[in-house]
């Protein structure tokens, strides 16, 4: 699921697996990759090769990638309404993993995860970062979930809705979702789509301050004709509508239980701390801020699952020694988040007890441009929409700023194999990636443009034009990559002419919504910034929301900043595509246009994109059938999770 | 004696107030949001976020927020946590027992040792057993706890493999097996907070013992006959102790918010780890708590450390 912060990783964990020739190994990821193989094909290669379990996951989860490319089979990809629904290839994720024959519940006994943020609360729709959602999950199950190639996978429901099976209407205003039936909650009552349409009340309720709530605004209502079927009706046309009950955001959460605490009494839920789920565990024991002890649902749905006894989620300390403990020691079994520098991490995966586990991410760290000034101030704010930047609001100068980003030498030297440079903002899913845009460093070109623009550089070597100064100010959050990040761009800039200021800010402040401090990423009171930022959905609106130009979507003192367009950039035609991508049901015009709305922020230079970033985790070498996905929580698939011998 | 000590009671109710209003001012004007990390999230818009920040009450005037804290304090509420939604004192209450544990035994074993060869390194001043002690304590003086921490994580747990470095709350191994497992995780941490707090307590009691043995009434007790055992743990050590006995009482306090930094390391679950992650998250009722509790015990522990005063050194008296 998507993260905070940088660092570490490798580009196939699997790829240091001992005694097996890594160009082999190489080779033959490369072609399932490309998709000259099929998965049979890569199997029975693989076992040639003598790789182990794990491994060969990858490589299929690698094969299983080129087929949702747009261009091969756009349609087994895309969750969207007209598609033939990945239900037709019925849990990709168990075809995928290479769980051996049913074992015994129970028998893998204690399995250790080590989240080195610590879960607070074990209420999903409350939660207040990453480790909640993560922690929920396992107790808490939603309809379905996205698996790592953005497929959707059956969890509480029977199948996944599509067009053709008749649960997504043709004009996309409802979807009905048909439930497993026999499901039971963990005290033991029964499952039903009573429990999806109280989530929608309780979550949808101001009161209940639900953090959750953004992707429950499309919907208009709710009706459950029988116990095991749910007909979510939307305000428009909906090609998103797999954002609600779905992933982290979406658990089910039991009315029985809950019935009494919405509102705001929410907070007063002894749920909160214990909660009941559908999922393989229960909570066993909860310390907020330091560990949850869980155990078997014995009301679990499938008989031979879980493989753990228990699972204990520890929390706290810090990324490095939580490497440690993984890959080295040997403490725990799986290991969240490790942003551990690259060569650290390559040292400690060498003692051979761990193995570093990277996914490609949807996050892409980026600075933004500032198309207003932040030095005018008008009726109490600055940066105001309307008052143009004096030298940013040209193009040609955002150029050369781009071609001043030495995006490579960022990447390599400070991401290591945890992110590779970008020229894109949106890279996932695949289908809606660009393959338009390229990046170059060329200092020259930079400073041709910049003199075009009339932008010279005076006897101080700073250039500028009619009395102006480019002097700019440069602000990120606190954290040593970033910080690193800002000095090889304020190098190149310096070279340019461009004077550069760089600033950091405590993350908590700098990512605050408190409309008073002038510091936050939103009220963006600088002339460039930089975070990273990415999509949640596999139908990324609510992430390309962030140039949409309509007035009120702009951060501003009118709005308290809430807006979601920081750089204050206004195009029609971008708007235009948004519009139509809101209600857009055809699978091929979708992809035209995200691309179109991509490449237009990264022309016009709104953003320049730097890396794309992977998330790292670590888990002990024995440890399999994670199926870690970047569009959900990272013990999605905890009830498949098994030790090797 | 019982006026001084209602007066001094008295004293201490202003200066705890005082106390809140600072770090509850300071708390409200530090910048910062309990939400930060949804900054990233596109799924959690940010009217979504504002609206959460407002519902916590982090948008009412200091002085309003002050009042409703500090009256619903004073009903010995201490609110709920931000992060949690569960009561602050919950959260206190599972951390006191192994904050007390680890933090406590760290504290004795420093005391215990520390005196005896504070005293020794004092009377053989300059022999092999005073450099040793004396070298022993400028290195644990002076290593910060943070690399003692590692240090040892590296030697116990990586090279030897000995010594866990996770602190679990969780041991369910029963019997002796189950003791032996919670001690050991333990020793670390106790180690590193023990090496540091000696060194301090050495050097102090030292200090002290080399001031009294050279005192007239040390010579006379020794012209007097008595053994030298008596004439140093009689006349010199009492009268040597009274500043130790002051700074171990004013240290205790100590004991109660834990170590920060060595519970980090360690991911020992007590009152440090409570305090630092709230601070983080800008969890204001539980920083509140934490700080008010350790603000009323150092002034209790304050009040403790001057009677003893009185009653090791019957010079002094109150009035």
């Amino acid at each position: 699921m998507r993260r905070g912060i940088p660092d570490g990783g490798d580009e196939l964990g699997a790829t240091r697996e001992e005694g097996v020739p890594v160009d082999e190994l190489k080779q033959l990821e490369a072609a399932a990759r490309a998709g000259q193989l099929s998965r049979r094909e890569v199997l029975k290669r693989a076992a040639a090769l003598g790789l182990s379990a794990p491994v060969i996951a990858s490589l299929l989860a690698a094969c299983a990638r080129p087929q949702a490319t747009p261009t091969t089979a756009p349609a087994a990809q895309t969750p969207a309404p007209t598609t033939p629904a990945p239900a037709a290839s019925p849990t990709p994720a168990a075809a995928a993993s290479p769980t051996p024959a049913a074992g015994k519940r129970g028998e893998g006994g204690l399995v250790k995860l080590l989240w080195w943020q610590a879960p607070t609360i074990l209420n999903p729709h409350l939660a207040q970062g990453t480790k909640d959602f993560d922690a929920s999950r396992i107790v808490m199950e939603p309809l379905a979930d996205v698996n790592d190639a953005g497929e959707l996978v059956p969890i509480l429901a029977a199948e996944i809705p599509s067009v053709e099976n008749g649960g997504v209407a043709k004009d996309a205003k409802s979807v009905t979702w048909k439930l497993k039936r026999n499901v039971k909650w963990s005290d033991g009552t029964p499952f039903t789509s009573k429990d999806v349409k109280f989530t929608y009340e309780y979550v949808i309720n101001e009161a209940t301050t639900a953090t959750t709530m953004g992707n429950y605004q499309v919907i208009e209502s709710i009706e459950t004709p029988d116990d095991y079927t749910v007909v979510i009706k939307f305000k428009n046309p909906n090609p998103a509508w797999m954002n609600v009950f779905v992933g982290p955001y979406g658990m089910i959460l039991p009315e029985h239980v809950l019935r009494d605490y919405v509102g705001e009494k929410a907070r007063n839920a002894p749920f909160n701390l214990n909660p009941i789920g559908t999922g393989p565990y229960k909570v066993k024991e909860f310390r907020p801020g330091d560990v949850v002890v869980y155990e078997i649902n014995e009301n679990y749905r499938e008989p031979d699952k879980p493989y753990f006894a228990q699972v204990e989620m520890k929390g706290g300390g810090d990324a490095t020694t939580a490497a440690r403990a993984v890959l080295q020691t040997g403490e725990v079994d799986y290991a969240w988040n490790l942003q551990v520098e690259a060569t650290v991490l390559d040292q400690l995966e060498k003692a051979g007890v761990g193995v570093v586990e990277v996914i490609e991410g949807v996050n892409v760290e980026r600075i933004l441009i500032n198309m207003t000034d932040p030095r005018k101030e008008v009726d109490g704010e600055r940066s105001k929409l309307g008052v143009p930047h004096p030298w940013q609001s040209d193009l040609r100068v955002r150029q050369a700023y781009a071609l001043a980003c030495q995006r490579d030498v960022i990447a390599n030297t400070l991401y290591g194999r945890a992110g590779k440079a970008t020229s894109n903002i949106l890279v996932a899913p695949e289908r809606f990636v660009s393959k338009n845009t390229s990046w170059k460093f060329d200092l020259n070109e930079a400073a041709k443009l910049l003199d075009e623009a009339g932008w010279t550089k005076g006897p101080d070597g700073v250039r500028q034009k009619d009395g102006v100064r480019m002097e700019i100010v440069y602000q990120t959050s606190i954290n040593p990559v970033r910080q690193k990040t800002q000095e090889i761009i304020k190098n190149a800039f310096e070279q340019l002419g461009i004077k550069v200021e760089l600033k950091s800010i405590e993350a908590s402040v700098f990512f605050s919504s408190d409309p008073g401090n002038p510091d936050t990423y939103a009220h963006f009171y600088t002339d460039i910034e930089m975070f990273t930022n990415g999509p949640s959905s596999t139908y990324p609106l609510d992430y390309m929301i962030s140039w949409y130009g309509k007035e009120d979507n702009i951060a501003q003192k009118a709005n308290n900043w809430a807006g979601n367009n920081i750089e204050r950039w206004q195009n029609e035609e971008y708007d235009k595509l948004f519009e139509q991508a809101q209600t857009e049901l055809d699978p091929k015009k979708q992809e035209e246009l995200f691309i179109k709305m991509n490449d237009l922020v990264v022309n016009n230079v709104v953003v320049i994109p730097l890396v794309h970033r992977n998330s790292v985790s670590g888990r002990k070498k024995d440890l399999t059938g994670l199926e870690l996905s970047r569009w959900t929580d990272e013990t999605w698939n905890i009830a498949n999770w098994r030790r090797s011998s | 004696m019982t006026q001084y000590l209602i007066r001094r009671i008295l004293i201490s109710i202003p200066t705890l107030i005082a106390i809140s209003i600072v770090i509850f001012t300071i708390l409200a004007l530090a910048p910062g949001d309990p939400l930060a990390e949804f900054a990233m999230n596109p799924a959690v818009p940010p009217e979504v976020r504002q609206r959460i920040r407002k519902s916590m009450g982090l948008d009412d005037p200091i002085p309003v927020r002050y009042v409703k804290w500090a009256s619903s304090m004073l009903r010995g509420d201490f609110g709920y946590s931000f992060r949690s939604k569960s009561p602050v004192i919950d959260l206190i209450r599972q951390r006191l027992p192994t904050t007390l544990y680890v933090i406590g035994t760290a504290y004795l074993v420093s005391v215990l040792i520390a005196i005896p060869v504070g005293v020794l390194s004092a009377i053989r001043q300059y022999s092999i057993f005073d450099n040793v002690a004396t070298t022993l304590a400028f290195i644990g003086f002076s290593l910060p706890t943070f690399v003692t921490g590692i240090l040892f994580i590296l030697l116990f747990s990586v090279k030897l493999g000995w010594l866990p470095m996770i602190y679990r709350t969780t041991i369910e191994t029963e019997g002796l097996a189950g003791l032996w497992e919670k001690i050991k995780q333990a020793l670390m941490p106790i180690m590193v907070l023990g090496l540091f707090e000696t060194a301090a307590l050495t050097r102090y009691t030292r200090a002290a013992m080399l001031e009294t043995i050279h005192q007239d009434y040390v010579r006379t007790a020794r012209a007097k006959g008595l053994s030298e055992r008596t004439v140093i743990i009689r006349h010199a050590m009492r009268n040597a102790l009274i500043p130790v006995v002051t700074i171990v009482a004013l240290s205790i306090p100590g004991i109660f918010t834990g170590a920060v930094i060595t519970e980090q390391i360690f991911r020992v679950p007590g009152m440090g780890s409570l305090l630092i992650s709230a601070i983080r998250d800008n969890d204001t009722p539980v920083i509140m708590a934490i700080t008010i509790i350790f603000s009323a015990l150092v002034v209790l522990f304050n009040l403790i450390a001057d009677i003893l005063y009185g009653v090791l050194d019957p010079r002094i008296k109150y009035e």
